[in-house]
């Protein structure tokens, strides 16, 4: 069985990773709603790993729910990008100031 | 010791693609390395006994949602030279705090205090077990109503995307026109009626 240590640390890089890449890509939509489901998936791990380790089913049943709001959460998001893309012609984030925010 | 080799080349290969999907030059390759991401995910679940999370991993996450991803990707005609434009400016603070998360999270794991004894349980489980079994026994009694929220979230969720990308250029459509219904008013719809009442008989 693989020690619990081993899956957060391996959920904690993807989280990490997924965060450096929020920065790193911080003008493309795209990759940002590509990052949070890297983020999601990192959260996932400690989810599945500690529901096996106390041997309890209701962490997996957690995880189901957060795969469903990704999946809606995803669709939403590229609906809105395809929009946006539709009006503006970019999907730069830094373009994206018509409220002037 | 099969288990714990397997996790090794899973997990180098899911933090490999992970680099992969952060630092592409071109979405498309972002998305399939994330494709991979989830592959190497769903096996680390199944090394997990996760099976049903595993499968449904890889049937709804790189059967549908990726695939979305990809066809948004390559649907819009992106200017890839702007959008990349001052790339690095921002990634030394991302390392930085990427570093400092992982340095907390592994401080935290290390401890082995966790304040519940969770390090020596994990007894391997029997063969007749079904993970699918037991999650829908679950999901269908203690979790129903949670379970009838997210399919009413999924429904929102596709009239939702449906409507946002929804063209009303076609003649004879039939839309509504919104700025009229807040415009609308009582004495546009209701008619007050005066009547006789009848007399009883």
């Amino acid at each position: 069985m693989i020690p619990l240590e081993y899956l957060l640390t391996l959920s904690a890089i993807l989280f990490a990773l997924s965060v450096a890449g929020i920065f790193l890509n911080r003008k493309n939509v795209l990759l940002l709603l590509m990052c949070i489901e890297l983020l999601l998936l990192a959260a996932n791990f400690n989810f599945i790993a500690f529901s096996r380790y106390l041997g309890q089913l209701d962490g997996q049943i957690f995880v189901f729910f957060v795969l469903t709001v990704a999946a809606a959460e995803s669709a939403i998001g590229l609906a809105i990008v395809v929009v946006l893309f539709r009006d503006r012609r970019t999907i730069n984030v830094e373009q994206l100031n018509r409220l002037e925010g | 010791m099969l288990p714990l080799i397997l996790f090794y080349v899973f997990a180098t290969i899911l933090v490999g693609a992970a680099v992969g999907v952060i630092s592409s030059r071109n979405p498309v390759y972002s998305a399939l390395y994330l494709v991979l991401c989830f592959v190497t995910s769903a096996a680390i679940w199944m090394l997990m006994e996760a099976e049903f999370l595993a499968l449904v991993l890889v049937l709804v996450y790189v059967g549908a949602v990726m695939v979305l991803f990809l066809f948004v990707v390559m649907m819009l005609d992106i200017d890839l030279e702007q959008l990349r434009a001052g790339f690095t400016r921002f990634a030394w603070l991302g390392w930085i705090i990427a570093a400092v998360v992982v340095v907390e999270i592994a401080g935290v794991v290390v401890t082995h205090r966790l304040g519940i004894d969770v390090l020596r349980a994990a007894a391997p489980l029997p063969a007749n077990y079904s993970n699918t079994t037991q999650l829908g026994t679950l999901l269908y009694t203690h979790y129903v109503y949670p379970f009838e929220i997210a399919a009413m979230l999924l429904l929102v969720a596709i009239v939702t995307a449906i409507a946002l990308t929804l063209r009303h250029h076609r003649p004879g459509l039939k839309v509504q026109d919104v700025a009229r219904q807040v415009a609308v008013r009582a004495s546009e719809r209701v008619r007050i009626v005066q009547m006789e009442t009848e007399e009883r008989e």
